[in-house]
């Protein structure tokens, strides 16, 4: 299966860790993932008023690059658009579905990018490579499997943007299963707890650390709580709130037990038995390195 | 002291302008609570969600003033939940374009330290950016 | 001949669309010496003494109301016609109300146009119009009730005293539905089983009432005022003799029964075994085995229950049993299910052991003041309003109505067993709308129970303590209460129960937006449905409290009592005849009917049995001379208001005509009017018996007048009442649409669709479509529509 893929910012500077294993379990599982040849930032957060079109822009333009890619035998019949980090998930489904609902408003952005020769006509499909392992099956998963994570428990943690809103949520909103799923098939045994779809506090991190310092903490706690010893996410953002900044939380909370956060595709190159520098353990800030 | 409130045009106006930006019905709000209860936020904020739906409703421009605006996230925790399918976090996003329309930033980047600026991924920086300033 | 037509404004509901005066100057042009009256409420006394007083003065032979649909007030006008010494069938309703000014509100001048159109059409119908007479049947007293609970047993009773012979299918093995399952009720606190159980050994021991419990309706079927059934009684697998003392409830069989499973009727919280009585208050009071759960049936590794049954009553092989029964009315008391919780995963039912749903909150308050409950509730306990009502997420947009008051109930009765419990109610609005329910609210109050407005976002559980956190905002001081509770009890809403959904289906009843079975009218007949012969009792028609549930279930028996009082009634005389003057005996009609009903006569000639044909009009289409008819719908009646109808079609307008069967797709383009729903100004919707009556020369004629397209609707297969008639319209159809490819016609235009009850949007937009579709092709040229002219009626 060959996909076109957006891979966005982050995973090219701090979060290496999340892409470099995902290619690397994707294509051990037959999916190429096909980076487009050109690409922009997605913009990160989707915004919500009905008169702010032009913030679509720059998640419609990414969507030519995939009907080019179809256009030009780089891909077969293929209107999926791969993504691995949730916020670029979220933003570019939500403009995608803002387009799709709203053939004015596509009008509009397609006059705006009238030096383009392509125009979008709606027809992307806007996924995450969860989902698309998730259709594979759990048994093709469970066949590459050559180091089942044993005596480990995980704590799913799907934060906000790749469940909400409904509309573009890749599982129920309120009782989300596929990491679960996928851990299982992993070898893995998960934990049952609350604060798998809580919010680790985004952006704020920039300029009012204390508030992800507070929900950070409160979410490591409760996986504690529960028996966890790793935590897993997709998000780039939630992995920096919940990993780099337990730094600022152990200063603000001596007491404070750190706990590992890592990518879901660092898990399954792990228990994939990738190649060690392919895992990129060094980019976690606390080293998940002796649980596996 | 109880607050004396007057009904006025302007206040209507301001519903409406709010109720156009964000695409909601406000005035479908019925005070539930729910989206203030389930808000992973709510510790930080002044004013409660549903309070501000309320306010928005009743016309109270001083909402502007409220830090929760700002310290919404667009988590979408209130969206799912809403019994009326209402969403919050739209009429956050409106009041914070009112704002800073007026060409006032809530973010300072001066005020982002250099060790911060070189751990912090890209996405941090670019999504507070995007949502606090104009 | 004399012709008065009708105006009404339905008090602007339809003036302040159709410019009335314009149309009574059209038809005045168009028609000449006719009697045109405008009214503002045609339907009152006044609007009805018009039609009688002008009848008798001016000798008035035909009556054209232009009004609401004919669904509304057809029977009104016929009544008015007959009052007047004129027979009631040579009336004709114009649907101006529901199909044109609230279809197209917005839009009065192309309103007023297609007003024109449908007038024309009726007048052009009445003036072929001819006198039809009513049949008269003979009526039985037999009533089938659907349902066991508090509903139906108070129908059947109340039938039942007034002597009549009720039949009384409950699927669960006892009687009493989930009233039996309630502890006490609001707001007097008197015990639910002591009130109930009088009731259901009445029912058994009613010399007028058959009673089947642990039985189900296998099939249901009928029209008008006979149905026929099939009850499926389930094996209880012991001996049921006429000799009622076989069975000495000795209890060895259950003591002896190794396995337990949860009861039923104790919500779970206590268990039985798998040979045992449902409740101590069963009526009947029988054992019956557990086929799910009994070793026996799972392996064949027991029998023990057999084997110490000093009796020998117990029959593993006891087969299932079939009963028929025909009776003239059908009341429908199948009653709610609770919404269930689990679905709602914010409030993790079914994952966090101390949240429960109501009736099992029912089962422990019951058991609270045992030395040893089940179940104990500990010392914080949480009542959390709108679970599964008034929430659009989960598609239940309704109120409940009475789960504001049973949780109520349940907070006082914990409070006066255990008044050292703190109680909170969490609701959202508090709704105690019944006869003492304020002072019983009030009451709950002064006991110490705490009332918070907030509704809980969702809840979390300790994972040491079990305890239930839950997270709510007091929208009345803003505060957020986080605290944990011991117990937290969900007010779960009400929704038609599952084992409705197959009677729905089987006797085509309609169901309202919030899914409960929909009642023909919800101020003047709120017990009856649109099926005549089947009512509606308690709750299967929306949620009800007791005191409500009773109330209409006694109103239930006092309609099936009226209308088995009538001793007699009138059988509707659209029904097929032939022409015995046309008719030459060629056979051809004699396999369409699938009732059988036509047959050749001494002169040779096809004869129509009027007691069995059902009217559908399916036999038209084999006659190849047109020589079979329908009353009401003639061929003559049926060209003439098609043509009538396309006489005011100017160049480069469209017309979409719509044939509509009346049991479904008529009322269904009605219900689109009522909710103002837009559709196409092109449609013009005729009614029809069934789709199959649209024989291909009507279709064909339709065109060649001037039709860019011809839509037929008719309810599935499965829900009409002519099963066999979508079979016959696709035929007529395709027959068509192959003489339209050889003339060059795009078949498109053609159309046959299915539509149930509710798909009102499904209609709307398929009207649309097709109307999209005929601004994307060339029209019928004129010559074309000649040769199709020509084919139909010859040079």
């Amino acid at each position: 299966m060959k996909l076109p893929y957006f891979p966005g910012c982050t995973l090219k500077t701090t979060a290496t860790n999340l892409e470099i294993p995902a290619l690397e379990v994707a294509k051990r599982l037959g999916i190429e993932m096909i980076e487009l040849d050109r690409w922009n930032c997605c913009g990160v957060v989707s915004y919500l008023v009905s008169d702010d079109l032009m913030k679509h822009l720059a998640p419609v333009r990414n969507f030519l690059r995939v009907q080019e890619m179809n256009a030009k035998g780089i891909v077969e019949n293929e209107n999926r658009l791969v993504t691995l980090c949730s916020m670029c998930y979220n933003t570019l489904s939500l403009s995608n579905k803002r387009m799709q609902k709203n053939p004015d408003d596509l009008q509009k952005i397609n006059d705006f990018m009238h030096r383009e020769e392509t125009k979008y006509d709606g027809s992307v499909e806007v996924v995450h490579l969860l989902p698309i392992i998730r259709e594979l099956g759990w048994e093709a998963v469970r066949k590459q499997v050559k180091k089942p994570l044993k005596n480990i428990k995980v704590a799913s943690y799907y934060g906000c943007m790749l469940l909400r809103p409904k509309d573009v949520g890749i599982d129920d909103a309120e009782d989300p299963q596929i990491l679960e799923e996928l851990v299982s098939a992993l070898g893995g045994e998960t934990i049952d707890w609350d604060s798998g779809s809580r919010c680790c506090g985004s952006y704020h991190t920039v300029n009012n650390k204390d508030i992800v310092v507070n929900l950070s903490k409160g979410i490591i706690d409760d996986a504690r709580k529960n028996g966890a010893d790793v935590i897993i996410t997709s998000c780039p953002l939630c992995a920096f709130n919940l990993d780099s900044r337990q730094k600022d939380i152990m200063e603000k909370y001596p007491e404070f037990e750190s706990m590992p956060v890592v990518f879901f595709s660092q898990l399954m190159g792990a228990a994939f038995d990738i190649e060690k520098e392919k895992l990129g353990w060094e980019a976690n800030y606390i080293s998940p390195e002796l649980l596996f | 002291m109880a607050k004396l409130i007057k009904l006025d045009d302007k206040g209507v106006e301001f519903l409406d302008k709010i109720m156009e930006l964000s695409g909601e019905t406000i005035t479908l709000c019925d005070q539930c609570g729910t989206c203030s209860g389930g808000c992973p936020f709510i510790a930080e904020m002044d004013v409660n969600p549903s309070q501000i739906m309320r306010q928005v409703m009743i016309g109270q421009k001083n909402i502007m003033e409220s830090k929760t605006m700002w310290i919404c996230a667009s988590c979408f925790t209130c969206t799912v939940r809403c019994p009326r399918e209402l969403d919050v976090s739209k009429v956050a996003e409106a009041l914070r374009q009112v704002k800073l329309r007026e060409a006032i930033d809530f973010i300072d980047i001066e005020k982002i330290s250099e060790e911060e600026a070189r751990i912090l991924p890209s996405i941090a920086i670019v999504g507070a950016f995007r949502k606090f300033t104009g | 001949m004399k012709t008065g037509v009708y105006l009404c404004q339905c008090g602007g509901n339809i003036s302040n669309t159709i410019d009335l005066p314009k149309i009574a100057k059209h038809v005045k042009e168009k028609k000449g010496d006719i009697l045109i009256q405008e009214n503002s409420h045609m339907c009152s006394g006044a609007g009805q003494k018009l039609i009688i007083d002008d009848i008798k003065n001016h000798g008035l032979e035909k009556v054209v109301v232009a009004a609401c649909s004919p669904h509304f007030h057809e029977k009104t006008f016929r009544a008015a016609l007959q009052k007047a010494g004129l027979n009631p069938y040579v009336l004709e309703i114009s649907n101006f109300r529901e199909h044109c000014s609230w279809a197209h509100k917005n839009e009065p001048e192309i309103a007023t146009e297609k007003a024109k159109d449908i007038i024309d059409a009726s007048i052009a119908k009445v003036e072929l119009d001819f006198p039809l007479e009513e049949k008269k049947m003979q009526m039985g007293d037999e009533v089938l009730v659907i349902g066991g609970g508090i509903a139906g047993i108070q129908t059947s009773l109340d039938l039942a005293d007034a002597g009549k012979k009720v039949t009384l299918v409950e699927k669960e093995p006892t009687l009493g539905g989930k009233m039996a399952i309630l502890t006490k009720t609001f707001p007097t606190e008197d015990c639910a089983a002591c009130i109930i159980s009088p009731k259901m050994a009445a029912v058994q021991d009613h010399p007028n009432i058959t009673l089947y419990t642990n039985s189900e309706i296998e099939s249901i079927a009928g029209h008008r005022l006979h149905f026929e059934a099939k009850i499926k009684k389930n094996p209880r697998f012991i001996l049921d003799t006429i000799d009622m003392d076989q069975c000495l409830i000795c209890t060895k069989c259950v003591q002896e029964c190794p396995i337990e499973q949860p009861n039923y009727w104790e919500q779970g919280i206590m268990n039985r075994k798998a040979i045992y009585i449902p409740a101590p208050h069963a009526i009947p009071y029988k054992y019956l085995i557990d086929k799910e759960n009994c070793l026996h049936f799972k392996d064949g590794s027991c029998s023990i229950c057999a084997d110490v049954c000093p009796q020998k009553v117990i029959d593993f092989e006891q087969k299932a049993e079939f009963i028929d029964v025909a009776v003239d009315n059908v009341v429908v008391a199948t009653g709610y299910d609770i919404y269930d919780a689990t679905e709602k995963t914010v409030f993790g039912y079914g994952k966090y052991k101390n949240v429960v749903s109501a009736l099992e909150m029912e089962r422990i308050v019951d058991h609270i003041s045992e030395k040893e409950p089940p179940r104990e509730v500990g010392k914080r306990v949480a009542f959390v309003q709108c679970v599964g009502s008034r929430d659009k997420q989960i598609g239940r947009e309704y109120c409940s109505r009475v789960c504001c008051m049973f949780s109520v109930k349940l907070a006082s009765l914990l409070k006066q067993a255990k008044p050292e419990t703190d109680i909170y109610i969490f609701y959202t609005d508090l709704r105690a709308f019944g006869k003492g329910y304020e002072e019983y609210y009030k009451r709950s109050q002064e006991m110490g129970i705490k009332f918070v407005r907030g509704k809980p976002s969702h809840f979390t559980e300790d994972p040491d303590t079990k305890q239930v956190i839950v997270t709510v905002e007091d929208t009345l001081s803003r505060d957020i209460i986080q605290s944990e509770f011991d117990l937290v009890v969900l007010a779960n809403g009400m929704g038609l129960s599952a084992a409705s959904e197959p009677i729905a289906d089987q006797l085509k009843l309609a169901k309202s937006d919030d899914g409960f079975f929909k009642e023909a009218h919800p101020k003047y007949r709120p017990v009856d449905t649109l099926v005549e012969g089947i009512f509606l009792a308690g709750t299967a028609q929306g949620p009800k409290d007791i005191p409500d549930t009773v109330t209409q279930a006694s109103a239930a028996a006092g309609r099936v009592l009226a209308t088995l009082a009538q001793k007699e009634f009138s059988l509707d005389p659209v029904l097929a005849f032939v022409h015995q003057d046309i008719c030459d005996g060629c056979k051809q009609c004699l396999n369409e009917c699938p009732k059988k009903a036509i047959s050749i006569n001494a002169d040779g000639k096809a004869e129509i049995n009027e007691a069995l044909c059902l009217g559908c009009g399916s036999c038209l289409a084999s006659c190849p001379i047109e020589a079979i008819d329908l009353n009401y719908f003639t061929n003559d009646q049926m060209y003439a208001q098609i043509e009538a109808s396309l006489s005011n079609k100017k160049e480069g307008e469209k017309r979409i005509l719509i044939f509509a069967d009346e049991n479904t797709v008529y009322r269904l383009a009605d219900a689109c009017g009522v909710r103002k729903m837009k559709y196409s100004t092109d449609s013009r919707i005729f009614r029809i018996p069934s789709g199959s009556r649209m024989t291909s020369n009507l279709i064909k004629f339709a065109l060649s007048k001037g039709a860019d397209a011809v839509m037929i609707g008719d309810s599935p297969e499965k829900s009409s009442r002519f099963a066999w008639a979508n079979n016959v319209t696709k035929e007529n159809i395709k027959q068509v649409q192959s003489a339209l490819n050889d003339l060059q016609i795009e078949p498109e235009r053609l159309i046959f669709k299915e539509y149930s009850a509710g798909e009102l949007a499904r209609f709307t937009n398929d009207v649309d479509a097709i109307a999209e579709f005929l601004g994307t092709i060339a029209p019928i040229p004129n010559e074309t529509r000649d040769k199709l002219f020509t084919a139909v009626r010859g040079e």
